[in-house]
């Protein structure tokens, strides 16, 4: 592993009351793959927003290269170099997959840019180079609702990934998928680790286990365990939260 | 000094019949917004079913049955309340229900109603502004010092409102339907899942909001003349009590009314109407760009 | 899963024909753009008189408003129900100009206070307002007529789009603005001239703008600019920015977390919106010599919304063909049944709400056609007019993002 990249310390939510969230330090590191599990409810999509912006904390800080996120406006947390993907595949289902992709090129990304963006050789190397890493070099020009739901996913993580993220935040990438996409996501996302730190939320324990260099488990919005995936399962206190109930 | 304390309570006083106006008024939409989301914007032209209901039975009254027209008033707010509810209950089926969860298409189709509604009146009742005989228990006014003119209409519409909030906290949260409506208002899937009809409750949510505009309608009538765009006037403002008030919450409601009644009826005494309406649409708005919310709500969540 | 409601599958529709007309609509823009040139230049000219030419000039100018409220609700997803203010804003700006003029010291020399407008006279005002003093200048009266809505436009937008105001909420404040800027010009008429507004206006620069020729030249400045709104607008829709538009009013969300500023994204096309309209004010006063707060206020900021709804506030050239047809109609009514206008306005609004969300427009003739044949020859019905099924999801006119003032930022 390499130097930490994401620093979360001491962070906390509450809504109304309702601890989501409750002082939890995680550290992870550029180059590794690492999922979050844990029961519904334990707070792993609530730690997602907290990172990336969509929710306040009520205390503790988020700290990525050093940086502190907390306050900083959701793009401009994009901006930084931390890509999100939601839960629901959100592609752009009239556009084509070029289009998708173009979509979320790193112009300068303002109302001016955008204006006057022209679709240069440069622009068009760098999404047919995404396109492939995301095995859709073949679907460029087909429109996006036409593609399968794994599809889909990927071309989601492709339109992350063409602004250059350095943390990758992705929400159950493979729920719904069929296994044979579920295998070649789990290549995508290891490639993906390279120079970057992937953090996965995931229910699927088969693909945690192929992927994650480290697992993090949460459990009413605390943390539970933490450590490679064969400790973590092997760990009493995970065993008893996920069946005891 | 004495004198101008005296004005300073008259003038309270007017800023109080408008508020009272205004909060039945903003009840109802408080209560259908609150509850589903709907933007009505003929809400005014209800307000002006249950104005142009009372002078009708003012007049009838007058011609056929001179021995009710000490009571008609109280006829006429009940008869006001059940019309202006009825035309809510068919706008509701034939409009609102096919818009659900499109809250700006409602928005601009409820537009289209009140200019539809504002027609019919100029059509059936001319475009002059008629008036509803003041019943004489009702005129007058009390005099607890000789500079203080207090007017008793405007007094017993305060007093009507004020039994008409008090009846619709009862309603909502110590009757069965009362606790139907919360729950849908909070959370309309859980509600559904509960077995509670959503559908019946919007349509009764509808209904009431839009006869307590019926009766703010024949409250009206006792301060002012009517006409077709009568509802109108008032629109805008009760719009924003709504708004100001948070939306999900009655008290918010009463609240953020009398806050901007008062405003208003406070400044009035500096400068003119027009300027007291504009500084103070423009306090409510500029609060609302700092704090989209209201100034009313009691949770602040991100 | 069950279907979804006709009128929402026609709304869906307008979803379909927005985002293709950005992607790839190139061709069929310019020659519509080429008819729409021939007509206003060419074939009005050549077969109205000059006072329809005139009346038309003025349904262009609102036509202005219409073409700001397609690229900030047709595509930005941003309802405003004020557009009046802006268009008075900038009629105002070139009323001052031109009333300054008209109140030159010889031309007033009966007033008790020569030099300054007529209505200011008469409400005792001993000298000119001090705001009213650099509109002397026609060329800070141009810069004016862009910028001073601009700035009102940024400073309501900015705040509300920043905390992610929803559409409802935001539509309900331009309209309480609309309201204040008409209460506050009428009532502040040594100002502004009052409920009659500005009024008597002669001349531009000594030009006379009352006369037949001039009118004429009015009207081809008019025409030529809405032209240029009309070019400006496809540039923007064309581009990257035009897909970011309809991303945003469908998936704000989304592109907030592509790392655009949404906040001032939604705020350009708003102030755009407003300069658009303000350019139309201008052009009013010029082509009809006054402007008053009749413009101003709620109901002459819905009737616009309505005029784009009804040609298709997802199309430039609708929106354009649309208010024609609107204030064509409303002149008709007005003159031979004025009590049918009110109706007949309110039952287009519920009409285009429930039946042709994307207006005249979208008005799909060739599908419709097609469907109407297999159905006489007995054949499959075909599920939908345009190629594509509708987009799962998506099954309203209006922004998915949106929501009621009870959600902020939700």
């Amino acid at each position: 592993m390499s130097a930490p990249i994401l620093q979360t310390e001491s962070l906390s939510v509450s809504f109304d009351g309702f601890k989501a969230v409750e002082n939890l330090s995680i550290t992870v590191d550029t180059d590794e793959v690492r999922a979050i599990i844990g029961p519904n409810g334990a707070g792993k999509t609530t730690l997602l927003d907290l990172i990336s912006g969509r929710t306040a904390p009520t205390s503790g800080q988020v700290r990525f290269k050093g940086r502190e996120l907390t306050g900083m406006r959701e793009f401009q947390i994009v901006r930084a170099g931390i890509g999100r993907k939601f839960q629901t595949p959100s592609v752009y289902e009239s556009l084509t997959v070029f289009e998708n992709l173009e979509m979320s090129y790193p112009d300068p990304r303002s109302w001016w840019s955008a204006w006057r963006f022209r679709r240069s050789a440069e622009v068009v190397a760098l999404i047919e180079q995404v396109a492939d890493q995301v095995y859709l070099k073949d679907r460029l020009k087909d429109r996006a609702e036409t593609l399968g739901h794994g599809q889909k996913q990927w071309l989601e993580i492709g339109a992350l990934l063409i602004q250059r993220p350095e943390l990758l935040l992705l929400d159950e990438p493979v729920a719904g998928m069929s296994v044979g996409d579920r295998e070649m996501t789990a290549e995508l996302l290891k490639n993906l680790s390279k120079g970057r730190a992937v953090v996965v939320v995931e229910h699927d324990m088969d693909f945690v286990k192929k992927i994650a260099h480290r697992v993090t488990v949460l459990h009413q919005g605390r943390l539970l365990a933490e450590g490679p995936m064969e400790g973590v399962q092997g760990d009493p206190r995970v065993i008893e939260v996920y069946l005891g109930h | 000094m004495h004198a101008s304390l005296a004005i300073w309570i008259m003038q309270a006083f007017n800023g109080l019949s408008t508020f009272s106006v205004l909060l039945l008024m903003a009840l109802g939409l408080a209560i259908i917004f609150g509850q589903m989301g709907v933007i009505n914007m003929a809400h005014g032209e209800f307000l002006t079913i249950g104005a142009y209901t009372t002078y009708l039975l003012s007049h009838a009254s007058e011609k056929w049955a001179p021995w009710l027209s000490k009571w008609y008033f109280l006829v006429a707010v009940v008869v006001a309340f059940s019309l202006a509810g009825f035309v809510g209950l068919l706008v509701e089926h034939l409009l609102i229900r096919r818009l659900y969860r499109r809250p700006l298409d409602t928005l601009l189709a409820t537009w289209g109603l009140s200019l539809i509604m504002q027609q019919t009146f100029r059509s059936a009742f001319g475009a002059r502004e008629v008036s509803a005989t003041l019943p004489d228990w009702l005129m007058g006014s009390l005099k607890p010092t000789p500079a203080i003119d207090i007017p008793i209409n405007g007094l017993f519409v305060m007093g009507l409102t004020m039994g008409l909030t008090a009846l619709v906290f009862v309603l909502l949260f110590r009757t069965r339907i009362g606790v139907d409506v919360r729950a849908t208002m909070q959370n309309r899937a859980m509600a559904g899942a509960a077995g509670i009809n959503t559908g019946r409750i919007d349509r009764f949510t509808f209904a009431f909001g839009c006869g307590l505009a019926g009766i703010a309608g024949a409250a009206f009538t006792t301060i002012g003349s009517t006409g077709p765009t009568s509802g109108s006037l008032y629109i805008v403002d009760t719009f924003l009590v709504v708004v100001f008030g948070g939306a999900q919450s009655l008290l918010g409601t009463i609240a953020s009314a009398f806050t901007i009644a008062q405003t208003q009826a406070t400044t009035e005494f500096f400068m003119t109407g027009s300027m007291a309406k504009v500084l103070t649409l423009s306090a409510v708005i500029l609060i609302l760009m700092a704090r989209p919310q209201g100034l009313f709500t009691l949770q602040l969540r991100r | 899963m069950p279907t979804p409601h006709p009128s929402a599958q026609r709304a869906n529709a307008l979803r379909h024909l927005t985002t293709r007309l950005v992607t790839d609509l190139r061709g069929r823009e310019n020659t519509y753009f080429l008819i729409l040139a021939v007509l206003l230049l060419v074939a009005f000219p050549l077969f109205m008189d000059v006072f329809r030419l005139n009346l038309v000039g003025k349904y262009l100018t609102y036509a202005f408003v219409s073409l700001g409220l397609v690229l900030c609700w047709g595509y930005g997803g941003i309802l405003s129900l004020g557009q009046g203010v802006f268009f008075g804003l900038g009629g105002y700006c070139m009323a001052m100009f031109l009333k300054l003029e008209a109140s030159d010291p010889v031309s007033t020399s009966i007033q008790s206070t020569p030099g300054i407008p007529d209505f200011m006279d008469w409400n005792q005002l001993k000298a000119l307002p001090l705001f009213w003093a650099p509109f002397r200048s026609f060329g800070f009266t141009l810069i004016a007529i862009a910028v001073v809505p601009a700035v009102l436009a940024a400073l309501l937008g900015i705040p509300m789009f920043r905390r992610r105001v929803g559409g409802v909420y935001f539509a309900i404040i331009t309209q309480a603005v609309a309201s204040i800027l008409a209460i506050l010009i009428v009532g502040q008429q040594g100002y502004t001239g009052g409920i009659n507004g500005i009024t008597d206006l002669k001349t531009l620069h000594g030009w006379d703008i009352r006369t037949d020729s001039a009118k004429r030249i009015l009207y081809y400045v008019n025409a030529l600019l809405l032209l240029g709104g009309v070019g400006v607008g496809f540039s923007i829709l064309r581009s990257k920015l035009g897909r970011l538009l309809v991303a945003l009013r469908d998936r704000e969300e989304r592109v907030l977390f592509t790392g655009y500023d949404v906040a001032s994204i939604k705020t350009f096309v708003f102030v755009l919106a407003a300069i658009y309209s303000a350019v139309g004010g201008a052009m009013f006063t010029l082509q009809v010599g006054f402007m008053s707060p009749s413009f101003v206020g709620i109901v002459p900021s819905i009737e616009m919304v309505i005029a784009a709804a009804v040609g298709g506030r997802g199309s430039l050239f609708g929106a354009i063909y649309g208010t024609l047809l609107v204030n064509f109609g409303k002149t008709y009514f007005s003159e031979s049944f004025p009590e049918l206008w009110l109706f007949v306005i309110g039952a287009l609004f519920i009409a285009v709400v429930m039946l042709f969300p994307d207006g005249l427009a979208g008005i799909d003739l060739r599908g419709a056609i097609l469907r109407l044949v297999l159905r006489v020859r007995g054949g499959r019905r075909p599920m939908a007019a345009s190629a594509a099924p509708p987009a799962k999801g998506e099954l309203s006119a209006e922004p998915a993002g949106s929501s009621g003032a009870g959600a902020v930022g939700t």
